[in-house]
């Protein structure tokens, strides 16, 4: 029994989490949410000269073979700054989609994955709308019992505005004539597995928007000043963040078992992940709705950079699994008899 | 990360099933808060004891087993899962116990560890007074040197245990001139002592389980100061420090509880179901159970590597205590008309404890330093907000 990251995935984790909080500032968010694609083709050049674009991707197609559990760490990261490029669909969603469906498709993009020279992303008809559709060399989309890997060229993407101007979603309209790589069973596989995997992503960076909150809002509150001291020696405002604070502690467990569950290929894996993205959605909705508070009227500004992070806190909420979704797989197994309840059903 | 138990936590967690399956008082106890049912607790310790399952990360010396804190949360696992009665010296073995380990001569722990494994001395805390609650460092009762002997007098309240319990340890002021919580002396006081008068405290459910004590010139030996006079601060930091604080209330309580919730909800779904709320709630205690079942395992590894106890430790308390109060506020939801019902009441059938449970739940969030208090230690210490 070991629940703790080893040293080597904390070491990663903060070289890249470096690089994250240099590179990817508010005002470069910003610009990009002027921009026609949203997206900086600097920036994804200079994470895959880091290599975090294959980190996922076998090392016999050139990638460093990481699992979950390594990348979890880091989508936190991505989730603390933000991150408007498809980071973690890639590396946590889309690479894992290729190896399942093996063979040429695989063969053929992960190597570019790990390279560089491609980017791949996954959408689900489930979340309706696919991220990142308009740069993607390659989109993997499940769509009922079908799974295809489209072009460019073999689908329309109409684009749809979000609250969160950095992401940008597409309804998919595959061209007449194109055959999926996947069907019936073996393409349900498949959309399962995307699922738990955008689902963990998704918990993940919720972490990351959290915690980015809380600091936002303890520096904020520690610097503005009414009835002659910093609002944030009030009591009131103390308690907001320390409710947060409550529930981002208890939703971290949550998201790193589920990683480790999709790992071992737990037969829990599904339920693990639901409890992980609801406990991290409720912690970054609740920092949302209490660093808004404590910014007061500044926080309702567009200047004053805390959207940027409610936004994308807001937006991870509905997708890759709505509470609907994930509430339901919980309940469905305390209904079922032969559920593990109880101080002796935690762990397998 | 591994999260598979080894070989030998597997034969462990077997050894204490069979151990406690043989054990366990099929009937169970009456409770402590009364005096036949504290015998019978202390009884259960004695036998606890015999089986070295006392405490089993005590040192084998002392009748323990020397376990990490990995196989202790398996014990508790298993504790809870059998059914087996509360543990009527919590303050001495989980918290007194620790601290004498550490701050205590060899002939302190000599004398006051096997009597406190075997049950044989029981130990109420005595901290809080009635001007010193939340604020702990405004105590007042006074310790005076007299030779090799001090002077108790004062008042000390909301002592658990006090009223049948042998021992009372806390804090006493035994610098006249000193302020907070400076001069301040940890000590350990036999309750038979001429002069000590103990007032028991009826709770919420009519019983005993607090008192008050009165000290009128109560005279204890030196040899029952435990750490350097003055430093009775820092001693009394570590005994609520977070590990004794993680072993005060496991994840296996609050996992059988959220079961037997689960189990509630099930047999009375055509019910329960009227308020939508429910269903929610009922989710929302097995999913928070679950994570704090998880926290306390990733927090004892990390210990278990020499990993330090962060501030984030104090978001333990307000965590367990707000999800029992809502796991027994779903319960008595569920049980409608009957919730108020006491289970002796000829019309009561289906109640459970969840009525005494209910009540309990409500002292959570206000004992071992109210919630209002912790998020203060949580916005300051671990966030670095303003004082």
């Amino acid at each position: 029994m070991d629940f703790t990251f080893s040293e080597d995935q904390y070491l990663f984790r903060d070289s890249v989490g470096e690089f994250l909080r240099n590179e990817v500032t508010p005002e470069r968010i910003r610009a990009g949410w002027e921009s026609p694609t949203g997206r900086d083709d600097a920036l994804w050049q200079a994470l895959t000269e880091l290599g975090v674009t294959g980190l996922t991707v076998p090392e016999s197609h050139g990638g460093l073979g990481m699992s979950a559990v390594d990348f979890v760490l880091l989508a936190q990261e991505c989730g603390y700054v933000a991150l408007p490029e498809p980071l973690v669909n890639t590396a946590l969603v889309a690479v894992p989609v290729l190896q399942a469906v093996g063979g040429e498709l695989a063969a053929t993009w992960l190597p570019k994955v790990a390279d560089g020279s491609a980017r791949v992303v996954c959408g689900l008809a489930n979340n309706q709308l696919a991220e990142d559709a308009h740069v993607a060399d390659l989109l993997l989309w499940c769509e009922g019992d079908a799974l295809f890997a489209l072009h460019p060229g073999q689908f329309t993407a109409r684009a749809n505005a979000s609250v969160d101007p950095s992401r940008r979603l597409y309804a998919i309209a595959i061209e007449p004539g194109v055959e999926p790589v996947l069907t019936g069973a073996a393409a349900n596989a498949v959309g399962g597995l995307a699922m738990r995997r955008g689902a963990l992503g998704a918990a993940a960076q919720c972490l990351g928007l959290a915690q980015r909150m809380i600091d936002m809002s303890v520096a904020y509150t520690s610097d503005r000043q009414q009835f002659g001291k910093p609002i944030g020696s009030f009591q009131a405002v103390k308690h907001h963040m320390a409710n947060v604070a409550v529930r981002l502690e208890y939703a971290k467990p949550a998201v790193a078992r589920a990683a480790y569950s999709l790992f071992t290929d737990d037969p829990g894996a599904q339920r693990h992940v639901a409890h992980a993205k609801l406990a991290a959605c409720d912690a970054a909705n609740l920092a949302a709705k209490h660093s808004i508070q404590v910014h007061g009227a500044m926080g309702y500004t567009w200047e004053v950079d805390l959207h940027i992070f409610m936004k994308k806190a807001w937006a991870l909420a509905g997708t890759w699994g709505d509470s609907g979704f994930h509430k339901a797989c919980v309940m469905d197994y305390l209904m079922y008899d032969d559920a593990r309840l109880g101080a002796t059903g935690t762990f397998s | 990360m591994d999260l598979s138990y080894s070989q030998k936590q597997q034969d462990f967690r077997a050894e204490v099933r069979q151990w406690l399956a043989e054990h366990v008082p099929a009937q169970p106890l009456q409770t402590f808060d009364t005096a036949e049912g504290f015998a019978q607790h202390r009884e259960w310790e004695a036998t606890l004891n015999s089986g070295r399952f006392g405490m089993v990360t005590w040192p084998e010396a002392l009748g323990g087993r020397g376990c990490d804190l990995i196989e202790w949360l398996i014990f508790e696992e298993e504790y809870y899962r059998a059914g087996a009665p509360l543990r009527v010296n919590q303050n001495g073995i989980f918290l007194l116990g620790p601290t004498l380990m550490e701050y205590g001569t060899e002939a302190q722990k000599a004398r006051f560890l096997p009597r406190m494994a075997t049950g044989e001395d029981v130990w109420a805390q005595g901290w809080s007074e009635p001007n010193a609650g939340s604020d702990m460092a405004a105590i007042r009762a006074r310790a005076e040197r007299k030779g090799d002997k001090y002077v108790i007098n004062g008042q000390k309240i909301w002592s658990t245990r006090a009223v049948w319990a042998d021992w009372v340890f806390g804090m006493f002021r035994t610098d006249p001139d000193s302020q907070r919580h400076r001069g301040l002396t940890f000590i350990l006081v036999p309750l038979d002592s001429p002069g000590v008068t103990v007032r028991p405290i009826p709770q919420l459910d009519g019983l005993p389980g607090f008192a008050e004590i009165f000290f009128d010139d109560v005279e204890v030996s030196e040899d029952c100061r435990l750490g350097d006079e003055g430093a009775g601060w820092s001693v009394a930091m570590a005994t609520a420090g977070f590990e004794r604080g993680l072993m005060l209330r496991s994840p296996a309580r609050f996992q059988e509880t959220a079961k037997r919730l689960v189990e509630l909800y099930r047999e009375n779904r055509a019910s329960a179901d009227r308020d939508p709320a429910i269903r929610e709630a009922v989710m929302q205690a097995y999913l928070d159970a679950e994570s704090y079942c998880l926290s306390t395992y990733q927090t004892a590894c990390r210990l278990s590597q020499g990993g330090k106890i962060g501030a984030e430790s104090s978001t333990n308390k307000i965590f367990w205590s707000e999800l029992d109060q809502s796991m027994h506020a779903t319960a008595m939801s569920i049980l409608g008309a009957r919730a108020e019902l006491w289970p002796h009441a000829p019309d009561a059938a289906g109640v459970g404890s969840w009525l005494d449970g209910w009540l309990f739940s409500q002292s959570g969030p206000i004992y071992a330093g109210t919630n209002e208090i912790q998020r203060n230690i949580i916005a300051e210490r671990m966030l670095g907000m303003p004082r």
